[in-house]
């Protein structure tokens, strides 16, 4: 519990400034703590006259931390291929590996999974954990978290990252509820901190509004799952070595009381938007569905995917797995070009960790300009086709 | 049939901003309100017990004025409202908050099936569904994006995935996350607004659902924050200027390294 102490108290605001979750106010010269508070401390390192403590704070360490070490990256594998993020999180997972000086193990869960684990190795692997079973052909929450957490306990890593997807947002949670582990979802930046080897796990909320470093001070595992293209793969090295560990399930690993049916893989288009580099993105400003067959051409025109806002969305233009947005996804892609969209915060919530955004809208006043790194001010209608020209011109020369 | 609805009471996000000039949250008539995904969990339990039959109860942790969406979800079709409320719980992470919710379940004496939305749009972390799912011992399905069918025994439903969707179907007690494209959640109607202010919502601490004090509020949570900040400035904006013709000529200079 967050404690203000009325002598030292002076009322200065400090604590009301700097709280993200506005949960401490100045009423009549002193600091008030609300039920909003999450006893994250900022309010403590700012106040100058020391009026504010936590009491009953952190408890003492209750894993035996030498047992456990290791960074460990899930694999993701899916319908015959890894997911690009797999790939990216070895090379994060490869630099956290060397600060600590521990072996970089990934972890593969499947059927048919082919040259994959040759793959993880020349991508970063020291060790893969194998198990290739056509039980496993279909993901499952329950048959992959048994394996995942199984081997979890018997090899005890330090660190455990999985990519922010469907499959790891969905697993996950519920490995680290069984091992007793924290979690951070989501995270778009990890470190480790030098006095004590602890993971630094940096993550927005809020919709992006605030970003929140966060550790796991008493427990192991550290496990974090990390948003799709925001880490750097490292290059191929087919001359790396490594070693494959072959996983035989248990039978009881493989039992799922969820029975998957059938898989239905979008083949129009791509919706896998959070893996996308580009991004041309529609909303109000179309006016209707065929406003899409515009942005789908700058789309195939740029080698990107097509992305929509909610009220595309919910106008039924286009389906809601190319929703960005708070009640969407979130995508952090190289280019993200913006067609008549007016940037409300919940779409921007979704977008804004793009590289670069370009914006077109024919309202100039339009909140989007103010995230956009290019604006242009036009009527997309116009704009779009004569883009596509110009860009193919370009490629022409 | 017994279904749970799990609902969580959040900052509207288009209130919740750093200000840019001193990079302090400006919060002035910051509103609350039912989190959005939650609105569609409630509507798919509310559209179950209009098949099935049975009762759907309302469960929210949080402070007191939480009462206030479990009071919204009863004018939306709720026949209970249950809130687990306690100074104790302050500073709760995922795991916590997932240990605070089973105990509760506990103390009601479980469901057939429950429902949250998919992620709140405050923490936006996804891992309380899953995580209730595993301490209550129960399968859980998320992201689920249509319930084809729902009967005594089992469900069945289309779950979403990155590269489409997964058809599944599974036998009760189960827990699901829904996202948006689930339905679209009904307006309350003028009884069900009258039937919400008379409601009596039941209270319970964490005495009352037999909490271990070592696993709830921050002293039950493996992570915790250590830092808060406001996110790194996006480069240099530029509004391009002149005809619209001499804008696209400059936008594809700037594009230049995205044609390769």
């Amino acid at each position: 519990m967050l404690l203000v102490d009325n002598e030292l108290c002076i009322g200065c605001g400090l604590c009301e400034d700097n709280c993200a979750f506005g949960a401490i106010e100045v009423v009549d010269g002193i600091a008030v703590v609300g039920d909003a508070c999450t006893l994250c401390g900022s309010c403590v390192d700012v106040c100058e006259v020391e009026a504010l403590t936590i009491e009953g704070g952190p408890k003492g360490p209750q894993a035996d931390f030498a047992e456990w070490s290791g960074v460990w990256v899930y694999s993701e594998f899916r319908n015959g291929m890894l997911a690009p993020v797999s790939l990216e999180l070895l090379g994060a997972g490869r630099k956290l590996a060397d600060a600590r000086n521990v072996p970089l193990g990934a972890v593969l869960i499947g059927a048919g999974t082919g040259d994959s684990a040759e793959k993880l190795i020349a991508h970063g692997a020291d060790r893969v954990f194998r198990a290739d079973h056509q039980e496993l052909a279909s993901f499952g929450d329950e048959s992959y978290g048994a394996i995942l957490s199984g081997l979890i306990r018997q090899h005890k890593p330090e660190i455990i990252l999985a990519g922010a997807t469907a499959i790891g947002r969905s697993f996950i949670p519920a490995v680290a509820n069984e091992l007793g582990a924290g979690l951070t979802a989501d995270c778009t930046r990890l470190d480790i901190r030098e006095d004590d080897g602890a993971l630094l796990q940096t993550r927005p909320a809020f919709g992006g509004n605030i970003m929140a470093t966060i550790v796991c001070p008493n427990s192991r595992p550290q496990m974090a799952t990390v948003r799709p293209k925001v880490m750097k793969e490292l290059d191929f090295d087919g001359g790396r070595t490594g070693e494959i560990i072959e996983i035989q399930p248990e039978p009881d690993q493989l039992a799922s009381r969820v029975r998957i049916l059938e898989t239905v893989v979008s083949e129009n288009e791509n919706v896998n938007i959070q893996e996308s580099d580009i991004l041309v993105s529609g909303g109000r400003g179309l006016d209707d569905e065929k406003g899409f067959e515009l942005i789908r051409r700058l789309a195939d025109c740029l080698g990107g995917s097509v992305a929509a806002t909610r009220a595309a969305v919910d106008a039924g233009w286009i389906g809601y797995p190319h929703q960005v947005g708070q009640t969407g996804k979130t995508v952090a892609p190289k280019l993200y070009v913006a067609c008549g969209i007016s940037g409300a915060i919940q779409h921007v919530a979704g977008m804004q960790s793009t590289e670069t955004i370009v914006a077109i809208n024919r309202d100039k006043d339009a909140p989007i300009f103010n995230v956009a790194d290019f604006g242009l001010v036009g009527d997309l209608f116009e704009v779009v086709p004569k883009l596509i020209d110009q860009i193919e011109k370009r490629r022409k020369q | 049939m017994k279904i749970l609805v799990c609902i969580k009471q959040v900052p509207d996000a288009k209130d919740v901003r750093l200000d840019p000039e001193t990079n302090t949250l400006a919060r002035e008539g910051v509103q609350s309100i039912m989190n959005p995904y939650d609105q569609h969990a409630l509507e798919e339990a509310v559209r179950v017990k209009e098949s099935l039959g049975g009762e759907v109860t309302a469960l929210s942790m949080g402070p007191p004025q939480a009462e206030d969406v479990l009071r919204q979800a009863i004018s939306c079709g709720a026949d209970h409202g249950v809130l687990v409320s306690d100074r104790s719980f302050a500073g709760a992470d995922t795991w916590a908050t997932s240990y605070t919710l089973a105990k509760t379940v506990e103390k009601l004496g479980g469901f057939d099936l429950i429902f949250c939305g998919k992620q709140a749009i405050d923490g936006d972390t996804a891992q309380v569904g899953p995580g209730l799912a595993m301490r209550l011992g129960v399968p859980f399905v998320t992201c689920v994006q249509k319930v084809r069918e729902v009967n005594p025994t089992t469900l069945t439903g289309e779950r979403m995935m990155d590269d489409g969707y997964d058809v599944f179907g599974v036998d009760y007690p189960v827990l699901l996350t829904v996202v948006k494209d689930v339905n679209q959640p009904r307006v309350p109607s003028l009884k069900g607004k009258m039937k919400s202010k008379k409601a009596t919502i039941t209270t319970l601490t964490a005495d009352d659902i037999g909490a271990d004090a070592a696993c709830i509020g921050l002293p039950g949570s493996p992570t915790q924050v250590v830092d808060v900040f406001p996110p790194p400035a996006r480069g240099n904006r530029e509004v391009l200027s002149g005809t619209v013709d001499e804008q696209i000529e400059q936008l594809v200079e700037k594009l230049a390294p995205y044609l390769e």
